[in-house]
């Protein structure tokens, strides 16, 4: 193809990212920029309107995709990706807010967060990429890394046990809980698209490939050879329990749509717990008034108190 | 595969047909759209981008049958793939 | 909902609860808080009061969750508001960062107590002074109001509100838990008479729009989540567009303008409370409740012959340098209450330092200070 028609390739999903900032700076048989290719088609086949989607990330890889998607995206501190997510959603019930941040950001420093909005039931969509290491600082252990393998910080093989991402969400209480590698794509953006429309907090864990650090260290290859073994090893399952598929070096990853519920979101309970207040208090101005003017003059009986400058 | 009937009176059925398109300079030689595609039409070629990598190009296009499935899992947006509907005969 | 939210009339009210009306008639419709003795009550009123006026409020799980809570909600369009205290602050120092960084408008309430660390979570002081300037890493500019009682906590709010619209940055009101929770006469104007400043929007089209480029003022055009100008904004070190950029020059406009935004508009923000100045011998200095307890030791100087003269800063920060270094010409010297062991008095020295002494009385916090020993420090100043 000649240089002149190269220029005018326009890829379909060029709409939805920043073009002046492509390339990205992602590494060779990475799987981020699948993911995100996932994420936009899931987008498109939500149908949702792009000018109400706001996207948040933490710190990290994965924490450079609010950088290069064209919507309204906010690349925040290490960790606290879904407190600001849920501040924007509050503050603006119209939004779809996603929160697309990495293991490490959102389960070791970003926890805590984690299970309260999970419990609370937040509708916001968080989409965590699970390369089972900290890529971006070189290579350190991740809550993820599976017992055994190697990583900077663990140079005689990692000795912690890893946390089940999909375990600890399902159990929090979300009410979406999926998990998939990237080599499903298509059934990745299914289930983004699912997530977009569906209220609750709800959960994607992408097993995504990290050519650079993890493959590495565990003499995984390149990229392509770690999502190739990411293929042999899937089984779908979507009836799991999702308390029980942890993810080791060599066992199967059980991957499928694990919880799909539909209970109640945060501000639904609000609005059902404000429901008679609302009423009761219609006059509010008015009683707030004269409970004050008869609390002030029942204290003018007490006198003594200097008036001080 | 051997038909028995001749679907609505065509000597063959409809397929989709797909045209690949390469942005080459943003390919950076990952092999996940030639090890993904379902029909093996992509290959590695030998000619070097601008980057020093060797981008894919559609060795068996006539094979392609507008999946996309290329263009999902490549991770630079640097393969996609226009269909174009087979002539009715 | 409740339509008419705005309280109005004269009442006996807590500082704490002041503040939280004070909020409510500046228009804040978001709070996210976490429970801190003294602070509490402030989350307390906002949770009462918000949803019953189509805000939101959520009690988050810890504090560093609510300042990042705090600027998701200014992005998204409200005007939000935390309140906590001293160890809270330090947990939110780092988003209080991405705040001066991303220039977020929100209001950070400290009802300062017993510190270091757990301190005396029952009592007061007022040791946070620097930590309200200078408590995240870097260089920006910082904006702290410093009440010494409900009435002011209520006005003093609704202005930390229009600061932080009108110069895009977390605003902090740094108070005590004497006035947190004193208990005093309150008058609260009709809506009509208050002065609200909302953000300044932009008026640009999307593909026009570059989210950090400012205008003459320093301070660049808003525009919220969700009105189509799909802009980026990050913590990194950022140029216009809001892309994150690694270069030297990218920093000195970037950073060095988080600076400037306040120290060239400082005339403008600091609001400072003199009586006495014009002949006066000895200054002092202070502000919040010890302003309120220098008042009798002050008379009692001047029944002794000294010329006594007193500046509250109502605004901490920016510090009135201009002014101090103006009156250091003119008088024997400064005597700066605080009720910490020297922190504005550094300040204080600073720009009074050729010409005029200072001297601190300071105390640790848990009490108020005795009128003797600031007599004391009067007379022991005028008699240089």
């Amino acid at each position: 193809m000649s240089n002149k028609e190269q220029h005018k390739l326009e890829h379909p999903m060029d709409d939805l990212l920043r073009m002046d900032r492509i390339p990205h700076i992602w590494c060779p048989g990475c799987g981020l920029g699948s993911d995100v290719a996932a994420f936009a088609d899931g987008l498109k086949k939500a149908e949702v309107n792009f000018d109400k989607v706001a996207v948040v990330s933490g710190i990290g890889c994965t924490g450079r995709v609010a950088g290069y998607i064209k919507l309204d995206s906010y690349h925040t501190t290490h960790g606290r990706a879904i407190p600001f997510a849920t501040g924007i959603k509050l503050a603006n019930r119209d939004l779809t807010v996603f929160v697309f941040s990495g293991d490490g950001d959102l389960f070791a420093i970003g926890g805590n967060h984690l299970i309260h909005a999970a419990r609370r039931n937040l509708d916001i969509n968080v989409i965590c990429v699970n390369n089972f290491i900290y890529g971006m600082t070189g290579g350190q252990n991740a809550p993820t890394t599976p017992l055994g393998a190697y990583s900077s910080t663990a140079p005689f093989g990692n000795y912690e046990a890893p946390f089940n991402l999909v375990g600890i969400t399902a159990a929090a209480g979300a009410n979406y809980v999926a998990r998939w590698t990237t080599v499903q794509a298509r059934r990745l953006s299914q289930s983004i698209a699912t997530a977009a429309k569906k209220k609750g907090f709800c959960f994607i864990e992408v097993v995504s490939p990290c050519a650079t650090v993890f493959a590495r260290k565990n003499k995984g290859g390149t990229g392509l050879d770690l999502m190739k073994e990411f293929r042999n090893r899937t089984v779908i399952d979507h009836k799991a329990d999702p308390t029980q598929i942890p993810l080791t070096m060599d066992d199967e990853i059980v991957c499928g749509e694990f919880v799909n519920r539909e209970d109640p979101t945060f501000w639904e309970n609000v609005q059902n717990g404000i429901k008679d207040q609302v009423e009761k208090n219609a006059d509010w101005e008015k009683i707030q008034s004269e409970k004050n003017k008869r609390l002030y003059k029942k204290t003018l009986k007490y006198e003594g108190s200097r008036d001080i400058g | 595969m051997k038909q028995w009937e001749r679907p609505f009176g065509r000597s063959k059925p409809e397929t989709v047909k797909g045209e690949v398109k390469i942005v080459e300079d943003r390919c950076k030689g990952c092999g996940f759209c030639v090890e993904y595609c379902p029909c093996d039409v992509l290959e590695l070629s030998d000619k070097f981008n601008k980057k020093g990598y060797h981008p894919p190009y559609a060795e068996k296009l006539e094979e392609c049958t507008a999946c996309k499935l290329c263009e999902m899992i490549c991770p630079d947006f640097a393969i996609f793939v226009i269909e174009k509907e087979e002539e009715i005969d | 909902m409740i339509k008419k939210s705005k309280l109005r009339g004269e009442f006996f009210m807590q500082g704490d609860i002041a503040c939280a009306e004070g909020a409510i008639a500046a228009g804040c419709r978001f709070f996210g808080g976490y429970p801190i003795t003294p602070a509490s009550e402030i989350a307390e009123r906002m949770a009462y009061r918000l949803p019953l006026v189509d805000g939101a409020f959520i009690q988050y799980e810890d504090e560093i969750a609510s300042m990042a809570g705090i600027i998701g909600a200014s992005w998204a369009g409200a005007k939000p508001m935390t309140a906590t205290s001293g160890p809270g602050i330090s947990l939110m120092n780092e988003n209080i960062g991405l705040g001066m960084m991303m220039e977020t408008p929100c209001v950070v309430i400290n009802v300062q107590r017993g510190s270091p660390s757990t301190g005396l979570p029952t009592s007061w002081g007022q040791a946070d002074m620097m930590q309200a300037r200078w408590g995240s890493h870097g260089d920006y500019g910082s904006i702290s109001l410093s009440p010494n009682s409900p009435q002011e906590f209520f006005d003093l709010t609704i202005v930390a509100f229009n600061y932080a619209e009108k110069y895009r940055l977390p605003v902090f009101v740094v108070t005590d838990a004497v006035v947190g929770h004193m208990t005093e006469k309150v008058v609260i104007p009709p809506v009509e008479e208050l002065d609200i400043i909302d953000r300044k929007y932009t008026n640009k089209k999307p593909a026009d729009y570059r989210p950090y480029d400012p205008d003459d003022d320093l301070i660049p055009p808003f525009a919220k989540a969700g009105d189509g100008y799909r802009y980026h904004s990050t913590g990194l070190t950022h140029d216009e567009r809001g892309y994150p950029v690694m270069s030297e020059e990218c920093q000195r406009r970037c950073a060095k303008r988080l600076v400037d935004k306040i120290k060239k508009n400082a005339d403008d923000i600091i609001i400072t409370e003199e009586h006495d100045i014009e002949d006066a011998d000895v200054v002092v200095v202070s502000y919040g409740i010890s302003s309120r307890t220098v008042i009798p030791a002050m008379e009692k100087a001047k029944e002794k012959g000294v010329k006594v003269g007193f500046l509250r800063l109502v605004t901490v920060w920016p510090f009135p340098e201009k002014r101090i270094r103006e009156l250091s010409k003119k008088v024997k010297g400064f005597v700066v209450a605080e009720l910490n062991l020297g922190q504005v008095v550094l300040e204080v020295e600073r720009c009074a330092a050729k010409h005029a002494e200072t001297k601190l009385v300071g105390h640790p916090g848990g009490g108020m200070h005795k009128m003797d020993d600031i007599v004391n420090a009067i007379l022991e100043v005028a008699n240089e």
